[in-house]
């Protein structure tokens, strides 16, 4: 059973209903590739042996009621899981094991599902290219030295290369949405208050939302049905009706009306992408869908809005990672010296820059005019969108402005890393849903995404319309496992 | 210093200083879990015994509100007669420590849960109204103990997360009578509300200390200083005693105040420059993202508001219309809901004069000698009440009575039966009185010939000898009558 990884996500869960495969053999054929793709850097912490042992005795009492019948799984290392070593890519927790769990991870846990390690990613998700991260660069599967995205890139690249049948991620900025882009692969950044925020480690608590990446949008739906539940620990959690998303989709979408917006087609894009929008664009009108022009006015503003408003939460959500408690802990000559030691030697620089400008903007004296004028910016931001949905169902943007770049080429242009996120950041600060799907590549052989933006906690819209395009898209990623000797 | 009219004033060279004074009283919410997390709050456990994940701030922990701790601010809200306000918003105040596991304290900033009100205070020369700024919620941080290990400090995290209210006085006090007034206002409200349990010992109510000191008759408030974390009322008053005097002492020798937090040495009796306003921590408050804006609906209010209690005000002005007892007397009754409830349950069933005078008299000198609380009197409201009818219906005399206080003391015992079994009940049987009288008139034939040639005095020895023979069991007024039918 060579071709066991090759298989999606439902396929999987499908033969081993019909008992066609056992969740050992799934569980070990993943592992055994993981084992051979160390050379990807995707995996932060290895959990094959007791994942071997739970699909043993999952087989032993196989329970097929469930969603994920004995699936193993890799998750974005900033997932706190009990006895399993979370780091969120940091040196500050190189050893920190939780005696809890996150509850999204505990979702997929209660469904069947078998974690069969933690993936890399940015240093407390901060990053665009899996770079920042304390354990090293990730490859992208797509090709050498090429960055996978970020900051789910441990994700993103565990899942392109068929280290896992499917991942999840977070997202703040684009962190799971660019790096599926990158990757081509699908990833979902669900409505604010959908997914459980309790036992994920907090970047941007405003913005953090937990989501699916996965080969296709069926997949996509699948998960995203399990991970999202309403959790009394996280009062940010949004207390609504939750589809059956799964069941519920279909390519049907007659008569959505589809909102393009003018603001988002940027000086210097590639010729490509606005090729790709086209085809989407086509697509939609041949399955009976309406396009319309719409404007976001304030979208120029998301980008300099985030990059207050995130780092001024994630200046204080750091705060707590001082040595004194649990993580690293750097000698003092007193309690002051080891905290700027602890710090200093725990942190990286990319996380450092982002407490250093969170900490500057929330300073008295500068509060009023970086804080709370990117909070007005912010409502401004989400307000564009509530206007636009009077009009339309969903809109449809390219994921990023350009494919995946090679490694260590934007390391030092911290500024040119932040423009990645020009196309995700808008819809994290409004708070809404958006996927992006694979559509195609650019002339290097790179893969291209395409983004549908919902209404709040309306997911089944965006699965449905991505499905559609999935469907007339026929993507295919040429992966040839060049790591693999 | 001079204390006049009950003006506290701090005199130098002819120049007569005032002092102001605002308090920001820390209240522990009375609750059996903490603000943001489920874990106890019971006070005296081991050291890091009552810690959840979220207290500790582990990764990924997230703060849920306690919904009773709401409900009890906005109680004392409403014990204040405040405003209450249906949008509050909890904000982090930043700062390192290690005590403080977030790195930052959830406190309310700019939006407090409870807005304006006031509290009245009896002072001897009438009533005075201090108005309170403000009252908002916040979480507590743990304890560090810097004198168990001669290297290390330790952490104690029991207290991290339990819910405080800060209730801000505006700078409407004026003396150091009436901080102690203040501060026992506070707590008999809170205690009536069962908000707080206002024990200082066990650091359930503390306060930061604002002073001032200006010329008597300007109106413009001095630049003042803040004295962290005092615990006893006592304290305070040292503390503002001293402080007010060192900026009297600099004014006058021509210097400024700066605008400074100080700390107050208990041992030293000083109050000492902690930081100055330069040096201030910059707490960067913001908006807590992990917590909506609390909002709060009229229901939520009116179910509160519906259960408060009657408080000390109201229930003094009853006490004085009602039982018709003097405002001094309702005052020390009203003081404490423990003890007003005491009291009504003494007074429903027996004179109402009496019950006053006993609880105020011997109670509380015995309370007082084994420094218990009325809770803990050895002595129950039911049998005091008894005692009190015992003496009304003249069974006994209120000599007697202070005999059978004495035992029941050590044991609670039903009056009624000490007074059976003793033997102590007041002989008023007119026919056995004359018994006695006239023995004693026989046996002293000399003085009864003194009282009759009007030695008037000679009454009491004959009163006396009468109780003497009847081992003090004799009705005295009864005893009074005959006596003067007989001689006269």
């Amino acid at each position: 059973m060579s071709n066991i990884t090759d298989l999606k996500l439902v396929e999987l869960v499908d033969k081993i209903k019909k008992k066609e495969l056992s969740s050992t053999e799934v569980t070990i054929a993943f592992i055994e590739r993981s084992k051979k793709s160390k050379k990807l850097n995707a995996y932060i912490s290895e959990n094959y042996e007791s994942a071997i042992k739970k699909a043993k005795i999952f087989d032993q009492k196989p329970d097929f009621k469930k969603k994920l019948p004995g699936i193993p799984i890799a998750v974005k290392d900033l997932f706190c899981t009990k006895n399993i070593k979370t780091t969120a890519g940091s040196k500050i927790l190189e050893n920190f094991i939780p005696t809890y769990e996150s509850t999204v991870t505990q979702n997929i846990l209660d469904e069947g599902g078998i974690i069969i390690g933690k993936l890399n990613c940015d240093e407390f998700a901060m990053g665009s290219s899996n770079e920042t991260s304390y354990f090293g660069n990730v490859q992208n599967p797509v090709s050498e030295n090429l960055v996978p995205g970020g900051s789910s890139g441990g994700s993103s690249s565990a899942l392109a290369a068929k280290l896992t049948p499917a991942t999840i991620g977070t997202d703040t900025g684009g962190s799971i949405r660019q790096p599926a882009s990158f990757t081509g692969t699908v990833g979902l950044k669900p409505t604010y208050g959908s997914c459980s925020r309790y036992g994920i480690v907090a970047f941007a608590s405003s913005l953090d939302q937990a989501g699916p990446m996965t080969h296709d949008v069926k997949d996509c739906s699948l998960m995203f049905e399990i991970m999202s539940t309403y959790d009394t620990k996280d009062s940010t959690s949004v207390d609504f009706k939750r589809e059956n998303y799964f069941t519920n989709l279909n390519e049907n979408i007659k008569g959505k009306k589809i909102g393009i917006p003018k603001e988002y087609r940027v000086d210097g894009m590639p010729k490509e992408i606005d090729e790709l929008w086209e085809k989407g664009i086509k697509i939609i009108k041949e399955n009976g869908g309406q396009i319309i022009e719409i404007s976001l006015p304030n979208t120029n503003y998301a980008l300099p809005t985030y990059y207050i408003v995130a780092p001024a939460e994630a200046s204080s959500n750091l705060a707590r990672y001082d040595g004194v408690k649990y993580g690293f802990r750097s000698k003092g000559e007193n309690l002051i010296d080891m905290y700027e030691k602890t710090r200093s030697e725990g942190f990286g620089d990319e996380v450092k820059r982002r407490i250093m400008i969170g900490t500057y903007v929330l300073s008295s004296g500068y509060y009023d005019a970086y804080y709370l004028k990117a909070q007005k910016v912010r409502r401004l931001i989400k307000n564009d969108f509530d206007e636009a949905y009077k009009k339309v169902d969903a809109i449809l943007t390219p994921s990023t402005p350009s494919s995946a770049f090679k490694i260590g080429e934007k390391l030092n242009d911290p500024v040119s890393m932040y423009l990645n996120d020009i196309f995700t950041v808008p819809i994290n600060l409004a708070g809404l849903p958006a996927i992006s799907i694979p559509a195609g590549h650019d002339k290097k052989g790179y893969p291209l995404g395409l983004q549908v933006i919902g209404k709040a906690f309306d997911e089944q819209s965006i699965l449905n319309i991505a499905f559609a395009l999935e469907k007339n898209i026929s993507f295919k990623n040429n992966i040839t496992d060049w790591w693999i000797k | 210093m001079s204390k006049n009219n009950g003006e506290y004033l701090i005199i130098r060279n002819d120049n007569k200083y005032e002092v102001i004074i605002g308090l920001e009283v820390h209240a522990q919410v009375l609750s059996e879990s903490k603000l943001f997390s489920t874990s106890s709050t019971k006070f005296g456990s081991e050291p890091n015994t009552q810690v959840s994940l979220v207290d500790a701030a582990f990764p990924g922990m997230l703060p849920v509100i306690n919904e009773h701790c709401i409900k009890q601010a906005v109680k004392t809200g409403i014990g204040l007669k405040a405003k209450i306000n249906k949008r509050s918003i909890f904000d982090r105040k930043n700062y390192f420590y290690a005590d403080l596991p977030q790195g930052y304290q959830i406190s309310q900033y700019k939006n407090p849960i409870v807005g304006e009100g006031s509290v009245i205070l009896d002072m001897p020369n009438g009533e005075k109204n201090i108005g309170i700024e403000r009252l908002h919620l916040e979480q507590d941080a743990g304890k560090s103990i810097h004198d168990i290990d001669p290297q290390n400090t330790l952490v104690d995290l029991n207290r991290s997360g339990v819910a405080l209210m800060e209730i801000v006085s505006k700078p409407d006090l004026r003396s150091l009578d009436e901080v102690n007034a203040y501060i026992k206002k506070l707590r008999s409200i809170m205690r009536y509300l069962g908000t707080c349990d206002g024990n200082m010992q066990e650091g359930s109510l503390r306060a930061d200390v604002n002073v001032s000191v200006r010329k008597k008759g300007d109106k413009k408030l001095g630049t003042r200083c803040e004295i962290k974390n005092v615990n006893s009322i006592k304290f305070m008053q040292m503390a503002i005693d001293f402080e007010a005097n060192r900026q009297v002492d600099l004014i006058e020798e021509g210097g400024s105040i700066d605008q400074e937090t100080r700390l107050f040495d208990t041992k030293k009796n000083e109050t000492r420059s902690m930081r100055s306003k330069e040096d201030a921590h910059d707490y960067r408050y913001f908006p807590d993202p992990d917590l909506l804006p609390l909002e709060l609906n009229d229901n939520f209010i009116d179910q509160i508001k519906k259960d408060i209690p009657e408080l000390p005000d109201e229930k003094k002005k009853r006490f004085i219309e009602k039982f018709k007892l003097s405002p001094y007397e309702a005052n020390i009754l009203v003081s404490d809901i423990e003890i007003s409830k005491y009291f009504e349950e003494v007074s429903k069933n027996s004179d109402v004069k009496l019950a006053t005078n006993w609880i105020t008299g011997e109670l509380f000198a015995l309370l007082n000698e084994k420094n218990i609380e009325i809770t803990e009197s050895p002595i129950s409201s039911k049998n005091l009440s008894k005692l009190i009818n015992l003496i009304k219906d003249g069974t006994i005399s209120g000599k007697i009575a202070k005999s059978v206080f004495e035992i029941m003391r050590d044991g609670d015992k039903d009056p009624i039966t000490i007074v059976d079994e003793k033997g102590l009940k007041q002989q008023s049987d007119p026919k056995e009185l004359e018994n006695l009288i006239n023995k004693v008139i026989a046996e002293n034939p000399k003085n009864v010939e003194a009282y009759k040639s009007g030695k008037d005095k000679l009454f009491g020895f004959f009163v006396g000898q009468v109780m003497k023979n009847s081992n003090g069991k004799a009705n005295p007024k009864l005893v009074n009558e005959i006596l003067k039918k007989k001689l006269n």
